[in-house]
């Protein structure tokens, strides 16, 4: 029982980020209607980033955080302007196959810059765990935890209870009318894409001192964000964060009593048999995002 | 006139191992030759139906162990004190149940993730590949996991101790890959020319439209996965008897992403065009070694490269030739401007 509720308490830990880099993907396919295949790029920059300023300039910790996050931000607008406006009329599948050239090319440029060789960032936090009873998590996992929930809320607030979400929450229902009500729709997409790629380099930049920083490391956590986004339907931010906890659940009951090896393979498992269910995604009400 | 020239195009190819010395360049050759299959199975599939499928590599890797596994013997337990073992067969039989295992799998797949279309689709094919890379990884007991499947026997025909033909050497096994590569052509040729094609190119254009007369369109979808995995089933065993090892880097996304630059490149939804993207890209890292280029620098040409064929060349590079050429011997009095090459039918 101890051990169970030890592997609940990690997965609550894990969810909080998992929802965090699922709500940024699902922002951008559900407004965009972009598979964003550079978004396991932008969480690797976030991660290098924080390195780069902690590690090399010597920036404190969380200003660090903060800084990573903005540039995140900054790219993911660059990203948008210089690509995806021209593709804005484009078939899906063309802009997919750009985005995946530009994820090629970013991941490369990392490995370029940062060599392949894994790098760890010092952490601020005291190493030894919080315990409560038989359960203890370490000081760091319920920081990144605090943070990505906070974050989470942020993003709700800010779709749901500011002008700029509900120009993107119009967006989304109807491009073509939002557009005659006199919304700036380029404008939408860019803060949207840079907003996505925003908490994509926060996700990184905060999981970057908890597991160690490698170009490639963005590849695993695209993936994981596709499962959720899935989980959850499409553009649908509630079902992220739920499919991020979910996610996260799975693969501790997972690595517990089934085998540890296949701990990557739980997200994909539950894709196929979500869609093989209900191919609309756990919470689809017609696929509307908030 | 057609004749002549694939007679011509086949003759020149056939002749390469007579005057190419160069191991090497024949073993690029051999290397590219199979990732042109592979292009072409996947051209099948993104070209004439429309579905991008990004787990291309998996039926790869699937067909690849098949292979390799029948050919060297393999035991599995399926309980405790249960085994299931089978002995080494002859790599001919090992590699046609490579193709047929990949095939198999294509069915598997197609008739789960047909329920979904466009992006979904796409993750759901990911997703394969990945549980089947992850599978290679940790069933150690049957494909030894990273350890990788080693001494994998290599071609042979013919009656043991009677007379054997052997393809160790690599111009014998540029003519296996030659020989292979021209009949999913040709099987791919006739698929498309047939009324299967046009069902295909149908629903690619207009899925309830083609419903709507009467395309079984999951029917359709699913046989045209089934073969498209089969023949790239057959590229992975050709290869991994070639390369006699396999392990599960064989899986890597990457290998898809160059199938599918290779598709695009070329010109989906034309028969040439993964042969042209292929040959393009399949020599293209040679040449850039050449120049003692990191193998970083590469990629990210080879990305950019793909943004910038995709915004210049949206067809690829065999319509544009294809529009090029129209063009060049002037607008004949009757015929149509060269706009209606852009439907993308088959060439």
């Amino acid at each position: 029982m101890d051990q169970f509720l030890q592997h609940c308490l990690n997965a609550f830990m894990l969810g909080g980020t998992y929802a965090l880099l699922g709500i940024g993907l699902t922002l951008i396919f559900g407004i965009m209607r972009v598979v964003n295949f550079t978004h396991g790029e932008l969480y690797a920059f976030g991660a290098y980033m924080m390195y780069a300023l902690v590690m090399r300039l010597g920036v404190d910790f969380f200003l660090a955080l903060a800084l990573a996050t903005v540039l995140g931000l900054v790219v993911g607008a660059a990203i948008e302007f210089v690509l995806l406006r021209q593709l804005r009329s484009a078939d899906i599948d063309v802009t997919m196959l750009v985005m995946i050239g530009a994820w090629i090319a970013l991941q490369n440029a990392e490995q370029l810059a940062w060599t392949g060789v894994a790098q760890s960032i010092a952490s601020p936090f005291p190493a030894d765990p919080i315990v409560l009873g038989r359960l203890s998590v370490s000081w760091n996992r319920v920081f990144v935890f605090a943070v990505a929930i906070l974050l989470i809320a942020a993003t709700y607030f800010l779709v749901n209870r500011t002008k700029l979400g509900m120009a993107m929450r119009a967006t989304f229902q109807d491009r073509e009318t939002a557009a005659l009500m006199g919304v700036r729709i380029e404008r939408i997409h860019t803060a949207t894409f840079a907003l996505g790629s925003g908490l994509a380099a926060a996700a990184g930049a905060l999981l970057g001192p908890v597991f160690v920083v490698t170009p490639t490391m963005g590849d695993l956590a695209a993936a994981k964000a596709f499962a959720i986004v899935i989980l959850g339907g499409m553009g649908n931010l509630v079902g992220a964060t739920f499919g991020g906890f979910i996610l996260a659940f799975a693969e501790e009951i997972g690595v517990g009593y089934i085998s540890s090896g296949y701990r990557d393979a739980m997200g994909f498992l539950l894709i196929i048999l979500i869609l093989l269910v209900r191919p609309t995604g756990l919470f689809a009400r017609k696929e509307r995002i908030s | 006139m057609t004749r002549w020239k694939s007679v011509l195009i086949i003759g020149f190819l056939a002749s390469i191992p007579l005057w190419v010395t160069s191991f090497y360049f024949l073993h690029i050759l051999i290397t590219t030759g199979i990732f042109i299959i592979a292009a072409m199975s996947l051209n099948l599939l993104l070209g004439f139906t429309g579905q991008l499928s990004l787990g291309h590599v998996a039926f790869f890797g699937i067909g690849a162990y098949a292979s390799a596994l029948l050919s060297l013997g393999f035991e599995v337990h399926v309980t405790d004190d249960f085994a299931l073992g089978v002995g080494p067969r002859p790599v001919w039989l090992a590699m046609l149940f490579g193709t047929l295992a990949a095939g198999l799998c294509g069915f598997a797949l197609g008739k789960i993730a047909f329920k979904v279309r466009g992006a979904y689709f796409v993750i759901v094919s990911i997703s394969f590949a990945e549980v089947v890379r992850l599978v290679a990884v940790n069933w150690v007991e049957l494909t030894q996991g990273p350890m990788a499947l080693n001494n994998v026997p290599p071609l042979k025909l013919g009656i043991p101790e009677l007379f054997e033909l052997s393809f160790l050497r690599k111009p014998a096994y540029f003519y296996v890959v030659l020989a292979t590569a021209i009949a999913c052509y040709v099987i791919i040729r006739r698929l498309v020319h047939s009324h299967v094609g046009r069902a295909m190119i149908a629903l690619r254009e207009n899925e309830p439209l083609a419903m709507s007369v009467g395309v079984d369109v999951t029917c359709y979808l699913v046989l045209a996965t089934v073969v498209s995995a089969a023949m790239a089933g057959a590229a992975g065993a050709l290869y991994v008897h070639y390369v006699r090892i396999v392990d599960p880097d064989i899986f890597l996304f990457i290998y898809t992403v160059m199938m599918v630059i290779m598709v695009v490149t070329g010109g989906k939804g034309t028969l040439a065009g993964p042969i042209v993207g292929g040959a393009i890209f399949g020599l293209l890292p040679e040449l850039l070694r050449a120049f003692a280029i990191k193998p970083e620098v590469q990629w990210i040409a080879f990305g950019a490269i793909m943004i910038l064929v995709v915004f210049l060349l949206p067809r690829g590079i065999v319509p544009a030739l294809d529009d090029w050429w129209r063009s060049r011997k002037g607008p004949s009095p009757d015929a149509k401007p060269p706009v209606q090459a852009a439907s993308g039918a088959p060439q």
